[in-house]
């Protein structure tokens, strides 16, 4: 459904998107993994055909995003960053603002967002302007789906979002998903890439890794340690002078750290003991994502 | 011993028309503590901070920040406190060593200390190089630490850090959070929101605001054996998913 090959762009001398190439299936939910400056929304803007690439070529449900741009605007729903609704609208004349543009109304299409707009029908004559975070972001995807779009472009839509409405919200993209709906969400929380189907991993306008989130965490190259103490700060700090130490960061409550093969418990008890370091529990874990970005962006430095 | 409080709270309460955003919330932030302040979106978080960095009149209660009152000191308030946003107010088509020297002014802080800790930033941060290049032009994370850096230049007493990595990549949002033990080590308490979850780990102690209250707050592991939880994630999600549910007895 969306076809990218080697798009770059440029701003000047800032090199925004540097060659990329992916490609995301039918009913697929595929996500773009990165922080912000990783070139995620000028790559967005390109496939709605609001900015034409330096270079390269990309095609969503079949049209060139340069010459087919009316084409795609029928069939996509976006939703940019900064949610596109009328603030000084209420939430009901947002959505029928946005139906009547795409010559449709709200009831031909209602079933589309009938469980996301029941959770803001209580607040359906308040300005857009005064709901809360969590509340703007289900009116801006209700409004991007009104028209039934067939492919779904979300760009950060849970930047600023608390933890509770965030999980709603990625509950919402997988009931939709049933529908047969494609869709594409970039964000920069590495833990909401484990409920993609696929998922690449950009940094700079590069991409580091596409794969499943299985694959790309199953790949992680290292023997991974989770340690637990008394002090995170202070075992970081020990554990900068362990001589297997490959890295060390930084999880909530506890460290993971990643090590060669050749080493066991015995070895990392030995060295944080001997620093005075009191240990609650070590023990292996499988690689998250944000292991692997981490691993991939420190390599990538190295080689840069 | 009693410990030197940085912030004293009591039944501070602000209401928009009908609606109480924030609802007689009372608590107390000790010197040199690193404070999570949590919330779902529209929990009454923003007003809050608004409130205690002297932005925003109360409606009822008082508070004590950094030895002053909100209400009644506000500029004294003002020159004591730090603040940072996810929108980071540095000027971007300044350069990064005039922006230090607009805020040292800003600060108060004379020529000789603006000079002083101007160089002393530059140096530990490791920047000297680019100090004449537009703050446009500077990375994403570097500004970050930029912005951190600068809303402690005066040496307040507490700084207010709403929402600061929203967005950075993973290895930049760990350096930042390294600023920030540094600095609550040199004996500045830090108030911190974030919805990251593993950052609130981080913190010395934890309040979670539900509705307008502040419905849980305590040291990560009281939060978790109070709450049944694995981590903070689940903590977060079991306040605010139901908000009326007392909380168990202790």
């Amino acid at each position: 459904m969306i076809n990218i090959e080697k798009i770059s762009k440029s701003y000047g001398n800032v090199r925004a998107l540097d060659g990329i190439s992916f490609s995301v299936d039918k009913g697929q939910l595929y996500g773009l993994i990165g922080p912000d400056g990783s070139g995620k929304t000028s790559l967005f803007r390109i496939l709605t055909s609001l900015l034409k690439p330096t270079g390269g070529k990309a095609t969503v449900a079949g049209f060139d995003s340069v010459v087919d741009y009316k084409e795609i605007r029928k069939r996509v729903g976006y939703m940019p960053e900064r949610f596109s609704l009328y603030m000084d609208l209420s939430v009901e004349e947002n959505l029928k603002f946005f139906a009547t543009v795409f010559n449709t109304t709200v009831e031909e299409n209602y079933h589309l967002i009938k469980d996301i707009y029941t959770m803001l029908e209580p607040f359906k004559h308040r300005r857009a302007g005064d709901l809360s975070g969590g509340m703007k972001q289900k009116l801006a995807l209700s409004c991007a789906l009104i028209h039934k779009p067939e492919i779904l472009l979300l760009d950060e839509p849970t930047t600023g979002v608390d933890p509770v409405s965030r999980r709603d919200f990625w509950s919402i993209l997988k009931n939709l998903q049933k529908t047969g709906l494609t869709t594409l969400v970039s964000t920069p929380f590495m833990g909401d890439a484990e409920l993609c189907d696929e998922v690449a991993l950009v940094q700079k306008g590069k991409i580091l890794k596409i794969d499943t989130p299985e694959k790309i965490a199953h790949e992680y190259p290292h023997r991974l340690w989770k340690v637990v103490s008394e002090n995170n700060y202070r075992t970081l700090k020990v554990l900068d002078t362990f001589s297997h130490r490959i890295s060390a960061f930084s999880f909530g409550n506890s460290i993971h750290l990643a090590t060669g093969e050749q080493v066991n418990r015995s070895m990392i008890e030995a060295h944080l003991n001997q620093n005075g370091v009191k240990i609650i529990s070590i023990e292996i874990i499988r690689a998250h994502i944000e292991d692997v970005f981490m691993e991939l962006m420190s390599t990538e430095e190295i080689v840069s | 011993m009693t410990e030197e409080k940085v912030i004293v709270a009591n039944n501070l309460t602000r209401t928009f028309g009908k609606f109480t955003a924030v609802d007689h919330i009372s608590f107390e932030v000790n010197k040199g503590e690193i404070f999570g302040f949590l919330g779902a979106n529209g929990a009454g978080k923003t007003t809050a901070i608004k409130m205690l960095t002297g932005i925003l009149s109360s409606s009822g209660g008082k508070a004590m920040v950094a030895g002053f009152d909100i209400k009644k000191q506000r500029d004294k308030l003002k020159e004591n406190i730090g603040y940072m946003s996810q929108k980071f107010s540095l000027y971007e088509d300044l350069t990064l060593y005039e922006n230090i020297r607009f805020y040292g002014g800003i600060y108060g802080l004379s020529k000789d200390e603006i000079s002083r800790k101007t160089d002393e930033m530059l140096e530990r941060l490791d920047l000297k190089e680019i100090k004449n290049t537009l703050i446009a032009e500077i990375p994403l994370g570097w500004k970050q630490k930029i912005a951190f850096s600068v809303a402690i230049l005066h040496h307040p007493k507490i700084v207010f850090l709403d929402e600061p990595t929203s967005g950075v990549d993973p290895i930049t949002r760990r350096q930042f959070w390294n600023l920030i033990y540094e600095a609550a080590a040199d004996g500045i308490t830090v108030f911190v929101t974030t919805h990251y979850m593993d950052e609130a780990e981080y913190c010395d102690r934890i309040s979670m605001m539900v509705e307008g209250k502040i419905a849980a707050i305590g040291s990560l592991h009281e939060l978790l054996t109070k709450y049944d939880s694995k981590n903070m994630d689940e903590v977060f999600i079991k306040l605010a998913r139901e908000p009326n549910q007392q909380p168990p007895a202790d």
